[in-house]
């Protein structure tokens, strides 16, 4: 085998259009987080680690044939369920008043990051070994499977995880054809309940949830972030500041700024242009990621191609919407930017899927 | 057909879901124009504005520390306050060189170690955005030295805090608890209840007592600026300002006169005194001698303080009162007497032999009365009067421990009373199934007949001694007991404590009527508090007790002088008045103080005469305790 025959048995798996999409993130993440921790290289270096860790595990699952997909979706789910419940039990390690993290003796893990590949996977087969007689029950026991881990996750708390997961199942759930009536019936079910809903919680529960929609009530928690973070976007304008020269983000009024907040520093230092750019960079990984959906092959594949689309659609919204003032703050990184090796590699094992769901059908139809 | 069909149907439905896919890439460009539009709002609209918020302004949130309510007694006397003082801080995110600054400042105002220490520790755990206290309590001079050089360090402040006093000291110590500074397990358990927000610039925290069970409403709303600051870190200019919300004031059932009287009539001794209004549970006293010095906890206290405290044979920091277990004594035998006649184990005038020791059936082991040679016969009235073991070792013996467990324990014993303040323990009521748990052992007759007299594994506190007392005292109905009245907010109507029944157990008036007669003679002559009960003005019920604090062998008498002082008995006194129409119920031990009769009664005698007629007490008349000497 020469380098060239190499090179093709390498690639023959990957999207070349998705792979230049992914690789642009990766360098406005490492250009970025320079920036967000003042010119240091530590964590540039450390995030580099977790890139090439989170490509080699997207190539290892674009060469994973469809099939193998279908196989683990069950035990991947149950299992992810297990540590999810285990994370109830005292093994479950408290940071900050939430527990989310599991310890199993070596290393502590957090289950509900599993689960965001975990639940769409076990939709999407669920609805492909149904195809055949899908009736309102089948949606319905899908939205259980959905509703448990979802449930599991808030209750720890972690609402954005929460939030993501629920959000990649609803849309499984809407490509898998569920009927409209349903989710009007449903949108307006949940309308009418709210007022009932509300008079039943306690004082302090209504205290928290107007928190979440007002964080100005709480300028010294999590309304801090917010305005810091609206400032910082505002303050960059139509042109920027200039790399390496936003105020906020150096003169540290800015929280957050290497993980949840790094969006508030490219909005300081590159301005609405920059801004207009990297959502042309995310349109045009979602495009593609569109473009592989409308012609995958099964029903199963068409499912997680979509939901996985949507899904990273999604992160990125609701990070920019909170940095910019227009969602709550929940806690969600801005999707393959932000520091952190866990959802760089939840997210590439997505991309990985994407990429074999459109290169093995090829290869299947030659 | 059918395969046209299935083709048929799979081109529909890759048409449905195109559609679909079709119509989430609407929802995305929605979603996108959302942003969009979000970003020109900010970054083109509003630019000018968060411009000037970013560039010329550098706009820091300043938390503003609520004042903390103040602690009163029932008549308005201050039980805990606090008083303004300079303190010395440090804005760390303003300071390149912290340690440098230290040696700078150290130049200027003492600066111990252990400001250092506690200095240090505090970075590590506060966010950035704050100024910590270097140094509190600064004086007048070190104030203008300080104030003439504060140009010279950027990031350095002078404040005036509130700090905390007790002005009670040690003789409420155990009740007011203290404020301390906030450490980690505090903020960690703040993030928890999600109010750690309130706490941003909050130095202090309740750590015991009622400082802590109140501090939600002790603590306030915390408020907070918008200021502009220069290079330096000072504020130049406020942009906004919501103004904090002063704690309330706590208005604690307690009556402070009382309350030193109560300390003062311990003299030398330790132990704990507890008293109730048995007709609504309002703590009136609540003693744990010895007490300590709150205001040493309040900045962190040193270490050899701290082993001095800790190591000391007098326990000053357990809380007695509330914590400390005792064996309840001869103070079971009154409601040991209304379980029989519920149980019509005995009749009110059934009556014993008493030779002046017991035997198991089938058994030599003799159970002995306190009284050699016995008190001849012996009925229910009496066995109070008197304190006849006896009597109890029968009654004991043919009740059998399940109902004397079940009756005790709807009296309160071996639960905890639920009194507002944390920490509480349970005591202990035995039963056949707690000793099988606790010490895989069968219960023994033996067991019993001690349990009869209050000894054995019976464990009480002196608050639940209490709680029961006064239960006995209102004839069977309890009132959770309490230690605030009211809450006063600093905006709005005060909120008035409910009083809350906690049960009736109905106690057949016969009944209730001849044990409470039998305690009012236990004060009378010829009653084992006769001494303590010499003149009274009101009708005073009572009873003694004795807590063995080590075993005496088998044909051995104890003696006193023989033991060691932390290993004499321990005398119990609990007591209600007046008698026809309680006001006050109390349990009073005093440790290693021998005899109910000697010690504990005429504390009890202080208190109520200080409650009922407001007589400040003087020494008691030295009486001749004529027909009895000693209990027990």
């Amino acid at each position: 085998m020469n380098a060239r025959q190499l090179k093709q048995r390498l690639m023959l798996h990957l999207d070349p259009v998705l792979l230049a999409g992914l690789g642009g993130f990766m360098l406005v993440s490492l250009v970025l987080l320079y920036s967000a921790s003042d010119g240091s290289w530590v964590r540039v270096l450390a995030q580099l680690g977790n890139i090439v860790v989170a490509f080699a595990a997207m190539w290892l699952v674009a060469n994973m044939p469809l099939h193998w997909l279908m196989r683990i979706a069950v035990p991947m789910y149950v299992l992810g369920m297990i540590l999810l419940l285990g994370v109830m039990t005292p093994l479950g390690v408290n940071s900050h008043g939430a527990t989310r993290w599991l310890n199993i003796g070596v290393a502590t893990i957090q289950p509900s990051e599993l689960m965001k590949i975990a639940v769409p996977l076990m939709m999407a087969w669920y609805f492909e070994k149904n195809e055949a007689s899908l009736k309102l029950r089948n949606y319905f026991i899908a939205a259980v499977l959905l509703v448990l881990p979802v449930g599991l996750i808030a209750k720890q708390p972690d609402l954005g995880t929460a939030i993501l997961i629920a959000a990649s199942g609803f849309y499984v759930l809407f490509l898998a054809g569920l009927s409209w009536r349903v989710m009007i019936g449903g949108a307006v079910a949940g309308l009418a309940s709210a007022p009932f809903l509300w008079s039943a919680l306690h004082d302090y529960q209504r205290h928290r949830i107007l928190m979440l929609l007002d964080p100005s009530q709480d300028a010294l928690g999590k309304g801090y972030h917010t305005i810091q973070g609206m400032i910082a976007v505002g303050s960059g304008g139509v042109l920027g500041k200039g790399y390496l020269n936003g105020t906020q983000t150096h003169l540290d009024f800015l929280p957050e700024r290497t993980t949840d907040f790094i969006f508030a520093v490219w909005s300081e230092e590159f301005g609405l242009i920059g801004n207009l750019l990297l959502l042309g960079l995310y349109v045009f990984v979602i495009g593609r990621g569109f473009i592989i959906t409308a012609n995958a092959s099964t029903y199963f594949t068409r499912l997680m191609a979509g939901s996985i689309t949507l899904t990273f659609f999604t992160y990125a919204f609701v990070n920019m919407g909170m940095v910019s003032g227009i969602l709550p703050v929940v806690g969600v990184p801005l999707p393959l930017i932000s520091y952190g090796g866990t959802s760089m590699l939840t997210l590439m094992l997505g991309f990985g899927m994407l990429m074999s769901i459109h290169t093995h059908k090829k290869l299947v139809k030659s | 057909m059918s395969r046209f069909i299935e083709l048929k149907n799979h081109q529909r439905e890759i048409y449905y879901f195109r559609l679909r896919l079709v119509l989430s890439l609407g929802f995305v460009a929605v979603m996108l124009l959302i942003l969009l539009g979000r970003f020109f709002y900010l970054q083109v609209i509003r630019h000018g504005y968060f411009h000037t918020m970013a560039e010329s302004n550098r706009i820091y949130v300043v938390p503003i520390v609520p004042n903390r309510g103040l602690l009163l007694d029932r008549n308005g006397v201050v039980m805990a306050q606090n008083y303004s003082g300079y303190t010395l801080e440090i804005a760390p995110n303003k300071v390149a060189d912290i340690d440098a600054l230290i040696a700078e400042l150290s130049q200027l105002v003492t600066i111990t170690p252990r400001d250092i220490k506690r200095f240090k520790k505090m970075l590590t755990e506060r966010q950035a955005l704050e100024t910590m206290p270097l140094r509190s309590q600064l004086s007048d001079e070190e104030v203008a030295r300080l104030s003439a050089q504060q140009f010279r360090f950027p990031g350095v402040e002078i404040k005036a805090r509130l700090f905390r006093e007790y002005p009670f000291s040690d003789v409420t110590s155990h009740l007011i608890g203290y404020v301390g500074r906030i450490n980690q397990n505090d903020i960690d358990q703040l993030t928890q209840d999600e109010i750690a927000s309130n706490y941003l610039g909050s130095d202090y925290i309740g750590k015991t007592g009622v400082e802590q069970s109140y501090e939600r409403e002790l603590h306030g709303t915390t408020g907070f600026e918008q200021v502009e600051i220069d290079a330096g870190g000072r504020a130049v200019r406020v942009l906004s300002r919501t103004a904090p919300l002063s704690g309330s004031n706590v208005v604690l059932t307690l009556d402070s006169k009382l309350q030193e009287v109560a300390e003062e009539a311990f003299g030398d001794y330790r132990g704990a005194l507890v008293a109730l209004d048995p007709t609504n549970g309002e703590v009136l006293a609540f003693i744990s001698k010895p007490g300590y010095d709150p205001s040493l906890f309040i900045d962190g206290i040193d270490t050899e303080t701290w082993d001095e405290l800790n190591n000391s044979p007098d326990t000053p920091l357990n809380n007695r009162a509330l914590r400390g277990q005792y064996p309840p004594g001869s103070t079971i035998k009154p409601f040991m007497a209304l379980a029989g006649l519920h149980y019509n184990t005995r009749s009110p005038s059934t009556s014993i032999r008493d030779p002046g020791y017991f035997l198991l059936p089938g058994s030599r082991h003799q159970y002995r009365d306190w009284k050699t040679g016995g008190h001849g016969g012996v009925d229910l009235f009496k066995s109070i009067v008197v304190s006849c073991d006896t009597y109890y070792y029968g009654l004991a013996t043919e009740m059998g421990i399940e109902n004397m467990h079940s009756y005790l324990t709807s009296f309160g014993f071996g639960k905890k009373t639920g009194l507002d303040m944390e920490g509480e323990t349970s005591g202990l009521m035995p039963s056949t199934e707690w000793k099988a748990k606790r010490y895989n052992q069968l219960w023994f007759p033996g067991d019993t007949v001690s349990a009869g007299i209050g000894q054995g594994y019976n464990l009480v506190t002196p608050l639940q001694l209490a709680f029961a007392t006064a239960t006995l005292a209102n004839d069977g109905v309890a009132f959770k007991p309490h230690l605030v009245r009211e809450i006063r907010p600093v905006k709005g109507a005060a909120v008035p404590t409910e009083t809350r029944q906690l049960f009736d157990l109905q106690i057949n008036p016969e009944h209730i009527k001849l044990v409470k007669s039998a305690m009012e003679a236990v004060t009378k002559p010829g009653g084992t508090a006769a001494g303590a009960g010499y003149g009274v003005a009101y009708r005073m019920a009572g009873k003694t007790g004795t807590a063995q604090v080590i075993a005496i062998k088998q044909g051995e008498k104890y003696d006193e002088k023989k033991v060691s002082e932390y290993n004499r008995d321990h005398a119990w006194f609990i007591a209600f008045a007046p008698a026809d129409k309680p006001r006050i119920a109390l349990a009073v031990l005093a440790e290693n103080g021998g005899h109910g009769s000697s010690t504990a009664a005429p504390i009890a005698r202080k208190v109520m005469d200080y409650y009922l007629l407001g007589k400040v007490p003087q020494p008691l008349k030295k009486v001749a305790e004529k027909a009895v000497s000693e209990d027990d």
